[in-house]
């Protein structure tokens, strides 16, 4: 991936193209993401059942594909979907996923500088 | 002047209602499909009072419009009604409120003070899936907006206008009386 790419992958996005975290239908917990970074950062402490709603509805890697344009963490998003897991077994799993491609993201930025 | 016609001001923007206008607006409320000689033969008066009554109410905003209410399920419309409650910062509360009820599917919009500064508007969707889209596209990143409680409407048991209180005409004429003592006063 060239350096252009991963910096766009790596960029803050305007306001309203930010990753808004319910809990269900029309409610808002709010909190918000703006970044990779941010993102990766909420997983920490958004409260589990926003994880568990988006999950299953494929928000995030719908958000991580067309927003950010990360097809590749979009993917191993899209296999976690189908493990069933719920709550805090989400937040492990996606915040290890998602911190994993952050650090290769930073490291390749970093190597073709 | 005819007893029960007295002129009277209800509020202190000129305009002056009596018992006539009152009862034309308790009619116009229960059916506004009825004609100006209809009202005219159930108060007794011509049909061009009631068009002229009718007329001033209308050009002093006090009726603001005709509808209809349309039975959406009938129409084998489904549509999702949900009750929106926005937690905002209160200095960007009004904000809120007026870039909300912009949106189209927003059809009613209140302030109200509670603990806590709340926007509660009413909302009609499609179905769940755009209602969730339009609260998460468009409101949720609206700069005041804290965060959002959203109850879908699961039945309707009434929706009507708040029809005119029984006893305006005693209160609009004590209003009338009680300005007509202070002008008498001065």
């Amino acid at each position: 991936m060239n350096r252009h790419a991963i910096e766009r992958i790596l960029r803050k996005v305007p306001r309203e193209n930010a990753f808004y975290f319910f809990t269900s239908i029309g409610n808002y917990t709010g909190e918000n993401a703006a970044s990779l970074e941010e993102f990766m950062e909420k997983l920490k402490t958004v409260n589990p059942k926003s994880l568990e709603f988006h999950l299953y509805r494929g928000d995030f890697e719908r958000w991580i594909a067309e927003t950010l344009e990360d097809k590749e963490l979009a993917e191993r998003i899209g296999r976690l979907r189908s493990s069933s897991l719920l709550g805090e077994r989400i937040r492990e799993e996606l915040y290890s996923i998602v911190s994993r491609r952050h650090r290769e993201l930073k490291s390749s930025s970093f190597s073709q500088n | 002047m005819d007893k029960g016609r007295l002129p009277m001001k209800i509020k202190d923007n000129g305009l002056v209602l009596d018992e006539l206008d009152l009862n034309i607006l308790k009619a116009l409320q229960e059916n506004a499909k009825q004609t100006y000689t209809e009202i005219g033969r159930r108060f007794g008066i011509a049909h061009s009072t009631v068009y002229d009554r009718i007329k001033k109410l209308e050009a002093h905003g006090i009726i603001k419009k005709y509808t209809t209410i349309i039975d959406m399920e009938k129409m084998g419309l489904r549509n999702v009604t949900a009750i929106m409650t926005i937690f905002t910062n209160p200095k960007q509360s009004e904000n809120v409120a007026e870039r909300i009820s912009e949106f189209s599917q927003v059809v009613e919009v209140y302030t109200s003070l509670s603990e806590e500064l709340l926007i509660i508007a009413k909302v009609v969707a499609d179905d769940q899936e755009s209602l969730h889209s339009f609260i998460a596209n468009q409101v949720a990143p609206l700069p005041g907006v804290l965060r959002i409680r959203t109850s879908i409407v699961t039945k309707k048991f009434k929706e009507e206008n708040l029809p005119l209180p029984k006893n305006i005409v005693s209160e609009v004429k004590f209003i009338s009386s009680h300005l007509n003592n202070r002008s008498e006063n001065k």
